[in-house]
């Protein structure tokens, strides 16, 4: 036994802790890369109120979507929301709150949140719907907006793999912002495609390391494709 | 004759230069891919981790693990690097970006665009634009010149909640080539058959004209 070892065994025990109004940060990119089985058991513990830091809202059918129906989400903080009916609905009569917030801010805001900084600077959304009531400054002859980082009560994240102690391997563009949410969430949990013992994994390769990964869960995933586009053989 | 989508992405196309780094938005901007021209190398940033994207996979090729930010399946370039999200618009913020191309709704003479939400109607979300235009210094922005009733896009001031202020420099239409400057439209290139008289009515902010504005040259594929 050691104390670094993060392996979870049940899905249950992963999400344990987890009560209604807390806030949960997401990794993904529309389907690519999202926590699927870690969302599933939000959605049989049937926590309510919920606030969620993701950079999409899943489909009807697959991701974050799947907490739409029975109201588990309370509030969504996104950058792009539009593959969703049901969101939608929701988000028109009022049941469900929406702040849209620009992709590399939702990404910074984030990093600095993990990183104990609690607000930055940045042009980005000056001018904007989205600088109303933030704080202006000029730098340089240039005006910056202050945006405040997030943590959050959870972080969930897909990894490709991982060693027992939580080191995080990702793969390709399933990477996207799950290092960012591994180190925002006071219990971050993760699961991976397959774990690996200590040692095995080359320190260079590791993109998060575990100190900022508390639970860690093996499991088989569905990767659902949102857009499958090819190109014909031989072209 | 108004330029057709691909058109208006060849004519993007011929903004190029070899070793760019260049983000394309979704849309008319993606096809700009298509137009590369071949004596030189372009590499294609896909904001949601991807710098270096290639072509669409074949079937077999098929990742679910490696999209574009059109949320398509893609490939890698060869020298393509993978890289998170914060590292992505550290890139797009920090104005590491040679060319962005994006589309709009509205553009206006000050530079200002409207391209994320149409309140009542399209609530989608910014992605990346609001980064994309505030971190890039080289914007082109396609669009058509008007809409379908002939209302045009090109403003006095944008009706639509901006993604950025005082950001948008270039702008190329169905119809012509446009640079912003000092509070103006300036007509730079019009397209072929399209006469100026038609790119003014159809353009509601001021437009300056000097001299003979040449017709958009497109070299044979």
């Amino acid at each position: 036994m050691s104390g670094f070892d993060k392996v979870v065994h049940s899905y249950e025990e992963a999400m344990s802790g987890l009560t209604d109004n807390m806030t949960i940060i997401a990794g993904g990119f529309g389907l690519c890369g999202i926590p699927e089985n870690l969302i599933s058991e939000i959605k049989r513990k049937g926590t309510k109120g919920l606030t969620l830091v993701s950079n999409n809202c899943g489909v009807d059918d697959f991701g974050l979507g799947l907490l739409l129906p029975d109201r588990q989400i309370s509030k969504i903080i996104a950058s792009y929301v539009g593959e969703n009916a049901e969101f939608e609905q929701q988000m028109m009569s009022g049941e469900l709150s929406v702040e849209l917030t620009p992709q590399g801010t939702l990404a910074e805001k984030m990093r600095a949140g993990g990183a104990g900084i609690p607000a930055f600077y940045t042009a980005t959304g000056v001018g904007t719907p989205v600088a109303e009531g933030k704080d202006e400054r000029q730098f340089n002859g240039r005006d910056y907006i202050l945006e405040e980082s997030i943590t959050g009560d959870f972080s969930i994240v897909k990894a490709w793999k991982a060693d027992r102690y939580g080191n995080l391997v990702f793969r390709k563009t399933a990477r996207n912002f799950n290092p960012m949410a591994a180190t925002a969430g006071k219990i971050t949990v993760v699961e991976v495609e397959e774990i690996v013992e200590p040692g095995q994994l080359d320190p260079d390769e590791i993109h998060t390391p575990g100190i900022y990964v508390n639970r860690l869960i093996q499991s088989s995933f569905e990767k659902r494709i949102e857009q499958r586009t090819t190109r014909p053989l031989g072209e | 004759m108004a330029l057709s989508r691909d058109q208006i992405a060849q004519r993007v196309a011929q903004e190029l230069q070899d070793g760019y780094y260049v983000n394309l938005g979704i849309g008319i901007p993606t096809l700009v891919a298509n137009f590369i021209p071949k004596d030189i190398e372009v590499m294609l940033q896909s904001e949601n981790g991807l710098l270096g994207m290639g072509a669409f996979p074949t079937d077999e090729e098929v990742d679910a693990d490696l999209i574009n930010a059109g949320k398509q399946t893609v490939t890698m370039a060869k020298g393509a690097s993978i890289f998170d999200s914060a590292e992505s618009f550290a890139m797009i913020r920090g104005g590491h970006v040679d060319l962005t191309v994006l589309g709009a709704f509205e553009v206006d003479v000050n530079g200002n665009i409207a391209s994320y939400m149409i309140p009542g109607k399209l609530i989608k979300g910014m992605g990346g634009a609001m980064d994309l235009v505030a971190g890039a210094d080289n914007i082109i922005v396609t669009m058509t010149h008007a809409s379908k009733h002939g209302q045009s896009k090109l403003l006095t001031n944008c009706t639509l909640p901006l993604t950025g202020r005082g950001c948008i420099k270039k702008v190329l239409t169905d119809l012509a080539f446009i640079e912003i400057k000092s509070g103006k439209f300036h007509l730079l290139e019009r397209a072929p058959g399209v006469s100026v008289e038609e790119i003014i009515k159809l353009t509601q902010g001021e437009l300056v004209i000097e001299g003979e504005v040449p017709e958009m040259k497109f070299s044979k594929a």
